[in-house]
């Protein structure tokens, strides 16, 4: 017997009582203004959220940044908003994206109840920039905010082969007796630009 | 009026006679009819906490057989009464006695709760000026929900602070952590002796900043711990089951 | 293993086990405030603690569906009956890749399995990338808590063991620096590594993919550099359908940390192109619990570790007084029913204080399980002769109310007249540290009946 059917034969051998699964109803939490929740949430988290007009107009602001105008090595996903200097497509081993100082990508939406933001990278293969880039920013659509976790996974339709990630500010750890530092393993950063026109 | 099958905890009536005399003289003034059937002894719980089933059950069968005939039951402490309300079921398997154990469950009471719920007390006349530290007794308010837990979501309610701070002068104290077991736990209290009596302390330090002088429970239990290291350390508290304070004011 | 011995040693050092204490009631703490941002809190504790009982009650269906949509994302899924299945499992997928390095982010169950030192023996490098973990196994100790797996440790401390391992300066402790170091550290190890190993907090039945949360990123870092992803995880970590996240991650963190969600909530649907991805289903005892009526529901577990935060006897003895994977008030119900001989002093080392079951996110009935462990080890005659001989005897007296009463009075009358040195000494625990109560001369029923006497007249 395989252990698989091992273990499957085990399970059933045990009488559990069925019990049904929920309807998922709330009452869930809504907020009068979603847009500036999803802003306080952003920064309760250790990011920064800023909301825009237009793709110039985060232009514009990354170059106020002092970490963007810092960065050597910039890679851009969203190149109607910002050119980097290294071509994600062109690299053929996401090893050689370790010395990237800022990374600027898409996301498809942000949730207000806890500031993070949904980035889907598919099966794409250099999805390590995400985690690998000293700072981050994330740009979505202005009104692509929904209010909590249950509204955010209305959204998502699964399996799309690959890997998405809820990201929800700069990476961070408190191990050290529980101080609070900014900046871990992942990006020491993150800025989320809601944009509302978007080209 | 309402009569009353008093229910007075093995330690309370060896070690602690004065409380059962406090909740004698409390429900008599309040216009109950006291009955204490003298064929009660202990309602099982130390032998439960300790795992012995078999030991317990006697005495949970005893139990319903001596308080079946109240009206009421109603017992100064509020782990006595979660023994009763909670963890007898499984002693009445068979329909009738399972009937028995059910009336005598559903009309046992713990003190605060009985004033409160049934008697429905809203005024109390009398006065204690003094400063009054609280402990939640943790059976009492995570079994009985005799109050919410700091630990849920739920509007902020306790029945035994509700009657006190309808006396008069009488001072609340607010405590850094205000549902924190005091560490007694039964057998625990002697088993795993230096968490507990760090457990104890650490209540008595919390009691100590806020500035109590009398400190109070539902449960003598918790207050026999914590009076044993006041009492080894000297500290300027004094303890009273709540049912003295109400007594007394009553 | 004797938990009141390791809980005294821990007790010993006051200072310390009160820093220990404060650290986690801070957490508590933090929980709390996160918990009542939500007024539906309750409410969503109640939805998961079902959708667990509900996905336990038909764990064979959904581990099924679970395996097979894995598979058709090009998943390789295994079966691993216990801890030494899943060690050799893993062993020989990273042999037909020849890996000599690894790079692995927090995982209980490859704790629970051994699986660090079944690699190390095999001559492959195993690192921790969790920096609490990474700490632990540079001390070459166990995590003490499963989520702050360095809570027990100083500044001060990892300050001296970055010295020596990783040459930051001597008396350097500002986390800050040394978070930076331990970054740049294991930034290397991400790039050196041949193969990434993950544990696994949700995986969706209906889709096939798996759920790691991390703040750190190391999860990710460790996946997406590496072409080799091992994802290992107990089968009860199962959720029917992606949407029963939503009920899951608004509770994991903010029971966790107090966080609304960690930085990092990572969904892996296969592979990445030109990488293999392997998830190993481990068993190891849990389908035995399945069918225990009375733990059923410890399965129901997401490894949050509130009831560590907010038990007061955990706080005040440390996770290594467990000496178990996982310690604290659910390790207390999943230890013993792995070895109940050596483990029958956890469910005792608990006041029944009910703090645990109320911080579940999902609704476990922790204090209720281990009163309910007692009762097993009791029948298994586990307990030391004193405890059981003393509970038969006052029993009995129980059981006579006269008997009881006469006693209880002579009892008391002597213990009312003996010298103090009699009374407290090493044969009385209660009074190492507190006074005992002060003895009454009439009991109780005597004063009543005096009053009824009064009164009656």
């Amino acid at each position: 017997m395989t252990s698989k059917d091992h273990i499957l034969n085990a399970i059933r051998k045990q009488s559990a009582p069925k019990t049904d699964l929920p309807n998922l109803e709330g009452p869930w939490i809504e907020y009068a203004n979603l847009k500036s929740q999803f802003v306080d949430s952003v920064a309760a988290v250790g990011g920064e959220c800023r909301s825009v007009k237009n793709f110039q107009a985060v232009k514009s602001e990354l170059d106020q940044l002092p970490v963007f105008q810092s960065a050597k090595k910039i890679c851009s996903l969203v190149s109607e908003v910002v050119s980097g200097n290294v071509e994600l497509n062109e690299i053929a081993d996401p090893h050689d994206l370790e010395d990237v100082d800022f990374a600027i990508a898409a996301g498809e939406f942000g949730v207000a109840e806890n500031g993070a933001v949904w980035v889907n990278s598919g099966t794409m293969q250099n999805r390590a920039v995400y985690f690998i880039s000293q700072h981050l920013a994330l740009v979505i659509p202005g009104n692509q905010l929904v209010h909590n976790m249950h509204q955010a996974y209305e959204r998502l339709v699964f399996p799309e082969p690959g890997f998405g990630v809820f990201i929800s500010g700069p990476s961070k750890t408190a191990d050290i007796e529980q101080s609070l530092v900014i900046g871990a393993h992942g990006a020491r950063s993150l800025v989320v630009f809601l944009v509302d026109e978007i080209d | 009026m309402p009569t009353v099958g008093l229910f007075i905890p093995c330690y309370v009536d060896q070690l602690y006679p004065q409380v059962g005399m406090a909740t004698v003289k409390l429900l008599e003034k309040l216009g109950c009819e006291i009955a204490y059937p003298e064929q009660q002894t202990c309602c099982g719980q130390p032998m439960a906490n300790t795992g012995c089933i078999n030991e317990t059950r006697p005495l949970a069968q005893r139990f319903v057989e001596i308080f079946k005939q109240y009206e009421y039951v109603v017992c100064p402490s509020g782990s006595c009464t979660a023994m009763v309300r909670c963890h007898y079921a499984e002693f009445f398997t068979d329909e009738k006695s399972k009937a028995d154990y059910e009336l005598v469950r559903d009309k046992t009471f713990e003190l605060c709760e009985f004033l409160t719920s049934v008697l429905k007390v809203d005024s109390i006349s009398g006065s204690f000026p003094h400063q009054v530290g609280l402990h939640q007794s943790c059976h009492g308010l995570r079994d009985l929900r005799l109050g919410s837990s700091s630990e849920r979501v739920e509007e902020s309610y306790s029945q035994a602070r509700s009657l006190l701070e309808q006396i008069d002068g009488i001072q609340l104290s607010e405590l850094s952590r205000a549902d924190e077991c005091c560490g007694f736990g039964g057998t625990f209290a002697v088993s795993e002796e230096a968490v507990s009596c760090m457990m104890g302390k650490d209540r008595i330090a919390d009691h100590g900043q806020a500035g109590t002088e009398v400190l109070t429970a539902v449960d003598m239990s918790c207050l026999m711990h914590l009076d044993g290291l006041i009492r080894r350390d000297g500290t300027p508290m004094r303890v009273m089951h709540i049912a003295e304070i109400l007594a007394e004011v009553v | 293993m004797n938990h009141p011995a390791q809980a005294a040693k821990f007790i010993e050092d006051e200072a310390r086990a009160h820093w220990h204490d404060e650290s986690l009631w801070f957490v508590r703490a933090k929980r709390d405030k996160a918990a009542q941002t939500l007024p539906e809190w309750e409410q969503l504790r109640e939805k998961a603690s079902q959708i667990k009982e509900h996905t336990v009650s038909h764990l064979a269906d959904y581990l099924e569906e679970f395996s097979e949509n894995a598979a058709k994302l090009g998943v390789h899924v295994h079966w691993a009956k216990d801890g030494d299945e899943h060690n050799e499992i893993v062993l020989s997928i990273l042999e037909k890749h020849s890996v000599k390095r690894i790079v692995k982010s927090k995982s209980m169950l490859t704790e629970e399995c051994h699986l660090n030192p079944y690699l190390e023996k095999q001559g492959i490098e195993v690192v921790d990338t969790d920096l609490g973990e990474r700490i632990v196994q540079l001390r070459n100790e166990p995590p003490s808590h499963i989520v702050l797996p360095a809570i027990h440790i100083k500044k001060e401390e990892v300050g001296e063991l970055f010295h020596e391992h990783l040459q930051t300066e001597a008396g350097a402790c500002d986390p800050e620096y040394l978070t930076e170091a331990a970054r740049n550290h294991l930034r290397e190890k991400f790039l050196q590594a041949d193969a990434g190993i993950t544990g696994v907090n949700f995986a969706i039945a209906e889709t096939g993919g798996v759920v790691v949360c991390t703040n750190e990123g190391n999860a990710d870092l460790g996946t997406a550099l590496p072409n080799l992803h091992i994802a290992c995880m107990g089968i009860e970590k199962l959720v029917p359908r992606a949407r029963d996240l939503g009920v899951f991650l608004r509770l994991l963190a903010r029971s966790a940390t107090g966080q609304p969600i960690t930085t990092y909530t990572s969904h892996f649907h296969g592979p990445r192109s030109g990488a293999e991805m392997h998830i190993v289903l481990v068993d190891n005892g849990r389908s035995n619990l399945l069918g225990q009526a009375a733990f059923r529901r410890s399965l129901s577990c997401i490894r949050c570790g509130a009831c560590m935060n907010t038990c007061p006897v955990y706080r005040r003895s440390g996770g290594h007084s467990y000496e178990a994977t996982v310690p604290g008030p659910i390790g207390s119900i999943l230890a013993p029913a792995r070895d109940t001989e050596k483990f029958y002093t956890l469910p005792h080392a608990c006041s029944l204080c009910g703090s645990c079951t109320d911080v579940c996110p999902v609704k476990i009935d922790l204090h209720h399980q281990l009163f309910a462990w007692r009762q097993k080890i009791a029948e298994q005659g586990l307990l030391p002769f004193v405890k059981t001989s003393s509970m038969q005897a006052t029993s009995f007296l129980f059981r006579h109310p006269k008997l009881y009463r006469f006693l209880g009075s002579v009892g008391r009358r002597i213990a009312a007249c003996l010298p103090r040195f009699l009374l407290y000494n090493k044969l009385n625990p209660w009074g190492k540290q507190r006074e005992l109560p002060i003895i009454p001369l009439e009991s109780f029923s005597k004063q009543y009946k005096k009053h009824r006497k009064d009164h009656d007249q």
